[in-house]
């Protein structure tokens, strides 16, 4: 990747950090870590990937997204917020009545938002509807989905991704966020979903491994997806929960929890440091 | 009514072949089930938008979700015990909480399954759709209503539930003057001793049940309530009114569906008795559907008995 454009994703996905903070913190609820696990990911999709139109959200031929791992709402919100769709100050009244942005994701409510999710397994589906409409109708866009590691341990989720090999969907893409932790703990204590990647290659889809957290990596792999005819692509990232906050790194206590005030200036400041220090390279 | 009988869903699956003449947006989404369903018909003619999910409800239902966000007109199949119960959730979240519009045709509802039993026979079905938000529930009562529904919906905007059933019933609309609205109320009988409230195949039983009464000199007012959801309140409350003493009919649980529907516009509004007739919080059994309709009360005879019961209470 060119290394300006690398540079201003890292700036990017760290001001999105800031605003995951920002709504749970104002929130006093909310997922930090698994938003901040996918978040570089969505900051790539969204201003390297995705063809929508900001000023008209709801544009027929536009790419669609749908975040299936919808508790990590304030990820999405954060990109979309920079992307333009609505005021980067909506972050701050997240889960607040009445508010905009909804503690999972609304496609009623929220501009930018491609589907309502939020009970895990169900948004993988909806993408596959809207892959499929596209075959129906000879349209070329295209359909990203984000997963949760714990989340592919629901049964839908299997059965969309057999569907999505069946009809030959080579216009989604799906991204599973594998964090390696879930509510109870680890996911290979809780209920371990592996091998992930043996799993969606034997339900007929193209697999992509890489670090969640290298751009390099993650354009690597969109750049792969496109070359993918007569199938479904998986991109199957390793990430940490709580990334780019110390405290919060790989531990499973920050998988639905909010920062104190104490807390709340530690991540802001840890995030304002590495925001200065790319701005600086 | 005629001596012509036809399964609701023999009716549906012959609509879906005649509106997608005119409109290419609708696709159909089945889950192993066309040829009960007869959304095999709409297969054989249009296979390019059938859709079939195989055995996976749940995602058949999100996928219809995910469609509908694209302006597909969706129609979504499976016996009704495993759309609206195997995905009750699917269908509220990624249905019902963003509004899409999805069309989900359930058939083999109710006792009248027969054979299969207890784990077929979906008589709950009614009372999950009416605890989604914004759900529109259609309950057909013949043929004639069937299609005319399955046209309103097509220009029909939000998620709707149509319930369907699998044994063949006298085709009672066929008049001129026979008009379909969404959430409009049918008065077939007028009458102001009492009023007989009834869905689905029971509309016909209740007619025959009104010609009983009446030669015991009791003039008994026929409701067709086709819409459960949104309830047409005026035509039940100006029955109240005018007839003092309702009972309900249909082949449903009597918690939850009509009779309760109509219960709780009553007692808010114009209170007075209300008795129901329905499967009678019981699991049914295997048997040929006319048996089972008659073990469970599901008959003209039992509407005559339960309305000579609720006119002494009047």
């Amino acid at each position: 990747m060119d290394k300006t454009r690398k540079k201003e994703l890292e700036i990017l996905a760290l001001k999105a950090r800031m605003g995951i903070i920002e709504g749970v913190y104002n929130a006093k609820s909310g997922h930090p870590g698994g938003s901040l696990s996918c978040v570089d990911t969505l900051t790539y999709i969204y201003f390297n990937e995705i063809n929508v139109d900001t000023k008209n959200p709801k544009w027929e031929g536009r790419d669609r997204f749908v975040l299936s791992k919808g508790h990590c709402a304030p990820a999405l919100y954060s990109v979309l917020a920079l992307k333009g769709f609505f005021p980067i100050e909506e972050l701050k009244s997240l889960r607040k009545v009445g508010a905009m942005l909804q503690g999972h994701p609304d496609m009623k409510g929220t501009p930018g938002v491609d589907m309502s999710t939020g009970s895990l397994g169900q948004g993988i589906s909806a993408a596959c509807g809207m892959a499929l409409s596209a075959k129906l109708s000879n349209k070329d866009y295209k359909v990203f989905a984000m997963l949760g590691d714990g989340e592919i341990q629901e049964g839908q989720v299997w059965e969309a991704t057999m569907m999505a090999a069946h009809y030959k969907l080579d216009n989604l893409v799906a991204v599973v966020d594998n964090n390696g932790l879930q509510i109870d703990g680890r996911i290979d204590e809780v209920m371990s979903p592996n091998p992930i990647t043996d799993k969606f290659a034997a339900f007929g889809w193209h697999v992509i491994s890489i670090d969640a957290h290298n751009f390099d990596e993650i354009e690597a792999a969109f750049n792969e997806a496109k070359t993918v005819t007569g199938k479904p692509t998986v991109i199957v990232q390793k990430s940490f929960k709580g990334k780019g906050v110390s405290y919060m790194h790989d531990n499973v206590a920050w998988h639905g929890n909010a920062p104190s005030e104490e807390q709340y200036h530690i991540a802001m400041a840890e995030l304002n440091e590495a925001l200065e220090k790319v701005q600086a390279e | 009514m005629s001596d012509k009988k036809i399964a609701t869903r023999d009716s549906y699956g012959a609509a879906l072949v005649e509106l997608a003449q005119e409109d290419e947006n609708i696709v159909v989404l089945d889950a192993d089930l066309a040829a009960a369903t007869k959304t095999g018909m709409f297969k054989k003619a249009f296979p390019e938008r059938f859709i079939d999910c195989g055995i996976a409800e749940a995602n058949m239902l999100g996928v219809a979700a995910g469609l509908a966000t694209t302006g597909k007109k969706v129609f979504a199949s499976s016996f009704a015990m495993f759309a609206a119960g195997r995905a009750f959730e699917i269908i509220r979240n990624s249905i019902g909480y963003p509004h899409l519009k999805v069309n989900i045709c359930a058939t083999h509802a109710g006792i009248s399954v027969g054979e299969d039993g207890a784990t077929h026979q979906c008589n709950e079905d009614i009372a999950l759709m009416r605890t989604i938000p914004g759900m529109t529930i259609i309950n057909p009562s013949d043929d004639v209503e069937t299609k005319a529904c399955m046209k309103a919906l097509l220009s029909y905007d939000g998620p709707a539930y149509v319930r369907l059933g699998r044994l063949a019933v006298p085709v009672i609309n066929d008049h001129e003057d026979y008009n379909f609205e969404i959430g409009k109320g049918i008065e077939l009988v007028s009458g102001n001793d009492i009023t007989i409230v009834a869905t689905g195949l029971m509309v016909a039983e209740a007619l025959k049940a009104a010609e009983t009464l009446k030669q015991d000199g009791i003039n008994a007012r026929v409701i067709n309530i086709h819409t459960i959801k949104p309830l047409d309140k005026e035509i039940i409350l100006k029955a109240a009114k005018e007839t003092g003493v309702i009972v309900t009919a249909e082949e449903h649980n009597i918690i939850g569906g009509l009779g309760s529907a109509v219960s709780e516009v009553v007692c808010e509004n114009s209170p007075i008795p209300v008795l129901k007739v329905g499967v009678n919080d019981v699991f049914g059994m295997s048997g040929p559907a006319v048996e089972l309709l008659v073990k469970y009360g599901l008959t003209a005879d039992n509407i005559v008995a339960t309305c000579k019961k609720a006119l002494t209470m009047k």
